[in-house]
């Protein structure tokens, strides 16, 4: 109880200090929660994205990025046709631009694809889709910043195009995106007879090894990855994942040293109190945890408040019209869990210089300190 | 020892603490402040070290009580050698007490919070520390100031409250640095007096040091040091 006190009043003798070392605390974890959720739910999307109704991905071996990939239209047939396929769909990604939206996603895809298949069509029906030239469907979102119904015509790219369909899917990437049938999408981006992806759903997932080999037998420049698998290696995502927790750390790298000045400069005013405690018998130990125990409570209140603001601030992100469906901000307990020992962690490397140098005081010099 | 001198009734009691030829010096022996001390002090005997300041008084106390290291010679509390570490840390929880002439109490504290550090230091028990806490301030007359904090307190409280807190686990010995200097005479004496009253008491051996020949001459012995040495030790 004493020692509590002792703890709780040294840090109430300088509230404004202690305050600014919270709130150091506090904005990190807010930062970190905030990037590590946002960046994983979007990595969490763009692989949703991908994996629509299949398990593994085929693709282009050693590509940096899918939109660099080329699936030969040979090898979808073939594939197609193997016995173990239940379907196989595939799909070219593009980046076009329109009048004021630098940059819209173009998904090239056959009528089967479950992304035109499974939408909710919010205009317009799926059998047009691919019965025409020129011809899009319109993602929700895509539809509102490009204010058109079914019967516009819309300028991407290069090109003008009626618009034939508006679907909603569950995806914010999707329904920021525009759809085209695959030839036309392979004309317009002058990709003709490839894809980018081929996604395949098997009829058993115990061929998932045999088809893996078997992609990998008859066509050495490909690749195919079950979508776990694809997840952990596709180097876009692992880049994505890697920025958001360098930014966390940095944050809370910048907040651990806050907890430290706080910490020094609370040993060093009060060096008389530490000799004090000395003299009546207060071990290295005792005062060590004592300092600890001041860092910990400044980590422990900045750290809850952190994670109050970080979900405030997630909420907040996910309730602007704008960034609706791009925001998949589910806070994952495992992040807590994370950003709460890389705080606690913090909080204890911000306590170890001042703890150390409360250790070394000796009483019979510091009483004389005035 | 060359400097004890014993009344026949504490020539029965046992020695507690005792320095044989220390030396004490600083920043590589350019300060030199203690020069071969010899001495020894018995239970229950009340001991006050007088001499001219910057003599020694203090270094050999902070020595006797294990807050700093001869360098050269011997200590010993209760037969055993005062060292680091452990040792040092059971002489300061269990069988020494300090009291200082500035009371060297945490303001922020309350009188109460104030004496039971010491036995927070030591794992006392809370309801025996605040039993023992009761009984000290009884006596010390500080009971209705219990929950107060130390800056609502006067100097002579303040120095009773410094008294309570060194008495807190029931140390054999006293220690007391000038432990009237702050305070203006007649609470000088109520204190000193309060103070001979409970080491009476609780048979504690009180070593202190003082520039009051006043009340030195209410100790057992008077112990005179001059230049890092005892150069005098009298009954009174």
């Amino acid at each position: 109880m004493i020692f509590l006190k002792l703890i709780l009043t040294n840090l109430g003798r300088h509230r404004i200090r202690t305050l600014i070392s919270v709130a150091g605390i506090a904005f990190s974890v807010a930062a970190m929660l905030t990037v590590v959720t946002i960046l994983q739910g979007a990595v969490g999307m763009f692989s949703g994205l991908l994996s629509a109704d299949s398990q593994i991905l085929v693709f282009e071996r050693n590509v940096s990025d899918l939109f660099f990939s080329s699936v030969p239209d040979a090898a979808v047939k073939d594939i197609q046709g193997w016995s173990m396929v239940q379907h196989a769909n595939p799909v070219l990604f593009g980046v076009v631009s329109s009048l004021d939206h630098p940059i819209i996603t173009c998904f090239g895809v056959t009528p089967e694809d479950a992304r035109i298949h499974d939408a909710a069509w919010l205009a317009g029906t799926r059998s047009e889709f691919g019965t025409g030239a020129n011809q899009v469907v319109l993602g929700e979102r895509a539809a509102e910043f490009l204010n058109a119904k079914v019967g516009s015509k819309v300028s991407i790219g290069h090109g003008v195009f009626s618009v034939i369909g508006i679907i909603r899917t569950k995806n914010g990437f999707e329904d920021g995106g525009v759809f085209m049938p695959l030839r036309s999408a392979q004309n317009f981006f002058h990709k003709e007879g490839t894809s980018s992806v081929l996604t395949v759903k098997l009829k058993s997932r115990n061929d998932q090894a045999a088809f893996k080999s078997q992609v990998k037998q008859r066509y050495p420049a490909l690749i195919a990855l079950q979508d776990q698998e694809f997840d952990r290696s596709y180097s876009q995502f692992r880049i994505l994942k890697a920025t958001a927790w360098a930014v966390g750390a940095c944050g809370l790298l910048l907040g651990g040293l806050g907890v430290a000045n706080t910490m020094i400069m609370s040993v060093f005013t009060r060096i008389r109190e530490i000799a004090i405690l000395r003299v009546n018998g207060f071990s290295n130990g005792q005062i060590a945890a004592m300092i600890f125990g001041e860092s910990g409570v400044v980590s422990l209140i900045g750290t809850v408040a952190g994670l109050l603001i970080g979900a405030a601030a997630i909420v907040a992100l996910k309730l602007i019209p704008a960034l609706h469906g791009y925001v998949d901000a589910d806070i994952q307990p495992l992040v807590v869990v994370a950003v709460v020992f890389l705080a606690c962690l913090t909080g204890i490397a911000g306590g170890l210089y001042p703890a150390f140098y409360a250790m070394r005081i000796r009483a019979v010099e510091a009483l004389r300190f005035e | 020892m060359s400097n004890c001198v014993l009344t026949p009734a504490l020539k029965k009691t046992a020695v507690v603490v005792s320095a044989e030829d220390v030396w004490k010096s600083y920043d590589d022996e350019t300060i030199q402040v203690l020069n071969g001390v010899d001495f020894e002090a018995r239970a229950g005997q009340t001991v006050a070290l007088c001499g001219p300041s910057g003599c020694g008084k203090s270094t050999l106390l902070h020595l006797l009580g294990g807050l700093d290291h001869p360098t050269r010679g011997r200590v010993t509390v209760n037969g055993k050698p005062v060292g680091d570490g452990q040792g040092s840390l059971h002489l300061l929880r269990h069988e020494v007490g300090f009291v200082f002439q500035l009371h060297n109490l945490i303001a922020d504290l309350t009188l109460e919070e104030n004496c039971l550090i010491p036995t927070v230091a030591a794992g006392t028990s809370r309801s025996v520390a605040l039993e023992r806490l009761r009984q000290l301030t009884e006596r010390t007359g500080l009971t209705h100031r219990l929950k107060h904090r130390i800056q609502k307190l006067s100097g002579g409280e303040r120095q009773r409250t410094a008294l309570c807190r060194a008495l807190m686990n029931r140390p054999r010995i006293l220690l007391a640095d000038e432990p009237t200097g702050s305070l203006d005479e007649r609470t000088s004496r109520q204190i000193f007096d309060l103070l001979l009253e409970l080491v009476a008491t609780e048979g504690i051996t009180l070593i202190m040091a003082t520039h009051d020949h006043g009340l030195a001459q209410k100790c057992d012995r008077l112990v005179e040091m001059r230049d890092g040495r005892i150069c005098e030790s009298s009954l009174t």
